[in-house]
């Protein structure tokens, strides 16, 4: 997964965040710039750059109390400081866990789940690009039976990066779409298997109950393949986005996150607190609609490109 | 949850005031702050909270509520106030255009529910007996013409399309041209989801426009958009200008901040809200309703509402008659179930009224199967049986529990319940009795 160059990653990274990047780092410059002294209303107004980038109130208060420890622990009260204490707990609350996908051990599985509309069938897309780059063999599973042209738009990706999708009909028993698809990864020795779902709200009790007999397919017919299981989450989301966390990771035993739609203006500052709260790892990010725009997270560089060097 | 923890201390700290025959500053002081995080929790942008915040400290530490016998009471009734009047007062109706094809364009973020809300408002206009068409020019994602031709075909409404080749100004162009040919007098233009900051699209987006001239523009948002949901809005009122809002997946359990933000921002109506992935879960938006669930206080409105307008009158009147001379039946019961599932599912429905948002709900699973078993329970009973449950014996039990694919034990539970209900009715009918005395629904405030 870290065979890229690290400055073209970087770039590319700096590239596709630098809308999201722009409100946040700007502002914080010229919070530490507008200031000669660190009192109150420089951290009201920290506050509020947090709170307008979904970090939520209980985690900015969070990082407020370790920054000032860290000012205090520095005796120091020059505003320049804050920038890389800033950078360094954020840095810090985001290494969690393994953040690489497991795609040495081969077979795999990899289920994509999430709410409606946050992108799982395009990161499936580019996921299966970014594993066809590497020369792995992929195939896909159409499990979202539910949402009219769910099935095409998986299928127009499978060909873009010429991935054979498994498919049946809409209005298909999930699960058994997903059964069908390991047998064919078994037959034709393919390393990852990876399965779209249909968009739930993670508060439809049947829905996810669904989503556990997917799970069961997967454990019973693929017992000796590798898991992987990616939540798929919207930067734009605000606070819901912990809840669908929590949720997804009762039901479904999350081992990673996706985080989309980077390239807007949005912060997904919730991710702080997410993976903070349930230790589960960001292991991709999405920054554009091209076929590359699917990044491997790195905690150091998407705080560097967050809030400016 | 989360969620409920925060209107469970929002209440907590307005009980307080209540017992409190004088309010000091710093009471309300301490119980703004309280609604500070309630609403910067359910998602309310920062700058529309501070402006907020220090409206209602300003009218609560005015004379009005001093005076007042019950200030906890008045607090809670200026921050329902206050939210319900930047919400927007009433309901905003579609408006038509006076020379058909009236055209509404679909603006918005990707994955915000367009394709969706397309269908979902097709099907409302065809019950105001118009006929529309879905014109799809989404021409960049992969299949969405395919969705939204799917759409169109559940509920029987024609999509115009000219694949993914056509450029969208033109597609919407024809779009109007084959409505006008085929005499549809509403069309909805179907626009591809894209970032509010991406200018090419959006330059796309006002050449359809200035090339259909649409009745209206109206934006989808996703009601689980956090403190970005005004850059969204404000960027697509800055450049094209729209004229409402439809709220999309509000069936989450998100608290829907962002229907204030982006109502602040852009001062248009939020005239829809969408409630779920069936072409029906949508509903006309009521502020007030809105101002209740982003402070917790549940959805009364809506739920009486959908029970007056699910339930048949005629049979209601009847079954009321019934149950005064105690004669309710298995029959009635199953006509009740079927009534209710017209409301929508179980889940839904309580999650509707106040206070069962809180800590009442927290370990009840409503399964909607239950009510499958018990209709299949009832359907294996003889009409007599129905009629006269205390004639089921043992035997009849066996009967009944294979007939129907369940156990004897969930027949047991279901007559026991049946048993139950009986005795709920009445005191049921008593409470009906004091409400016609003039109590009609009063929107209780929980917990206070």
């Amino acid at each position: 997964m870290n065979e890229q160059q690290p400055t073209s990653f970087f770039n590319k990274l700096k590239q596709g965040l630098s809308k999201t990047t722009k409100g946040f780092s700007d502002r914080i410059d010229s919070l530490v710039n507008g200031y000669d002294i660190l009192d109150d209303d420089f951290y009201d107004e920290l506050e509020e750059i947090l709170i307008t980038a979904d970090v939520g109130f209980d985690m900015t208060m969070e990082l407020l109390d370790s920054l000032k420890t860290k000012v205090r622990e520095r005796k120091t009260d020059d505003p320049h400081i804050v920038k890389t204490l800033l950078k360094e707990l954020i840095a810090d609350a985001l290494s969690v866990g393994d953040r690489n996908i497991y795609i040495e051990e081969t077979p795999s599985v990899i289920l994509v789940v999430g709410v409606n509309g946050v992108g799982k069938t395009t990161t499936i897309g580019k996921l299966a690009h970014h594993f066809v780059k590497r020369g792995t063999k992929v195939l896909l599973a159409a499990g979202d039976t539910f949402r009219a042209g769910a099935i095409d738009q998986l299928e127009v990706w499978g060909n873009r990066s010429n991935v054979p999708v498994i498919r049946h009909q809409e209005g298909a028993d999930p699960a058994a779409v997903i059964y069908d698809a390991i047998h064919a990864a078994k037959a034709r020795n393919t390393d990852i298997l990876i399965c779209d779902t249909a968009g739930r709200l993670h508060n439809k009790k049947n829905l996810m109950n669904e989503l556990g007999k997917i799970f069961k397919v997967v454990d019973r017919e693929y017992p000796e393949a590798s898991k992987e299981i990616l939540l798929v989450l919207d930067a734009t989301t605000g606070q819901n986005a912990l809840q669908q966390a929590k949720v997804f990771g009762e039901v479904a035993g999350i081992t990673g996150i996706v985080l989309t739609k980077l390239d807007g203006t949005a912060k997904g500052g919730i991710i702080l607190a997410i993976v903070k709260s349930m230790g589960i790892p960001v292991k991709m990010i999405g920054v554009g609609e091209q076929m590359d725009d699917l990044q491997p997270f790195n905690a150091i560089e998407f705080t560097n490109a967050l809030l400016g060097d | 949850m989360i969620f409920e923890g925060l209107s469970e201390k929002l209440q907590n700290t307005l009980q307080k005031l209540k017992g409190k025959g004088k309010l000091t500053e710093k009471d309300v002081k301490e119980a703004m702050r309280e609604v500070k995080l309630a609403l910067l929790e359910a998602d309310v942008n920062f700058k529309v909270v501070k402006d907020f915040i220090n409206r209602v400290t300003d009218r609560a530490i005015g004379s009005e509520v001093m005076e007042s016998l019950t200030p906890g009471q008045h607090v809670i009734k200026i921050v329902n106030e206050e939210l319900t009047a930047l919400m927007g007062s009433g309901q905003s109706k579609l408006t038509f255009a006076s020379k058909p094809p009236t055209v509404y364009m679909m603006v918005g973020l990707q994955g915000s529910g367009k394709t969706t809300t397309c269908g979902k408002l097709a099907k409302i206009l065809k019950k105001q007996q118009k006929n529309p068409l879905l014109v799809a020019c989404d021409v960049y994602r992969p299949a969405a013409i395919e969705q939204l031709q799917t759409v169109g075909s559940k509920i029987d409404t024609p999509v115009f399309s000219m694949g993914d080749a056509v450029s969208p100004v033109n597609i919407a162009k024809a779009g109007i041209e084959q409505a006008l040919r085929q005499g549809l007098d509403t069309v909805i233009i179907d626009t591809a989801g894209r970032l509010h900051i991406d200018d090419t699209l959006m330059n796309e987006l006002l050449e359809i426009k200035s090339a259909v001239k649409p009745q209206e523009i109206l934006l989808v948002v996703d009601a689980m958009t956090g403190q970005d949901a005004v850059n969204v809005a404000e960027q697509f009122h800055e450049k094209i200008g729209i004229d409402g809002v439809i709220l999309t997946k509000l069936d989450g359990d998100t608290r829907g901040g962002a229907a204030l933000s982006v109502r602040a921002v852009t001062q248009k109506p939020i005239k829809f809200v969408g409630l779920g992935e069936k072409v029906d879960e949508f509903e006309p938006f009521y502020p007030e309703r809105m101002a209740s669930r982003i402070l917790g206080m549940g959805d009364m409105l809506s739920l009486i509402e959908k029970a007056q307008s699910n339930i048949d009158m005629n049979k209601a009147q009847e079954l009321e008659k019934r149950m005064r001379t105690q004669q309710f039946t298995f029959d009635d019961f199953l006509d009740q179930l079927q009534q209710m599932k017209n409301m929508g599912s179980m889940s839904q429905i309580l999650q509707m009224i106040p206070g069962m948002g809180g800590k009442q709900l927290k370990n009840i699973d409503v399964d909607d199967r239950e009510l499958v078993y018990i209709e299949a329970i009832i359907q294996s009973m003889t009409k007599a049986e129905r009629i006269n449950p205390g004639i089921i014996n043992g035997s009849r039990r066996k009967r009944i529990a294979i007939g129907s694919g369940t156990s004897i034990q969930q027949v047991n539970k279901l007559l026991k319940q049946f048993e139950q209900t009986r005795k709920m009715m009445k005191q049921f009918m008593d409470m009906e009795k004091g409400m016609k005395k003039g109590n009609k629904f009063k929107l209780p405030f929980p917990g206070m």
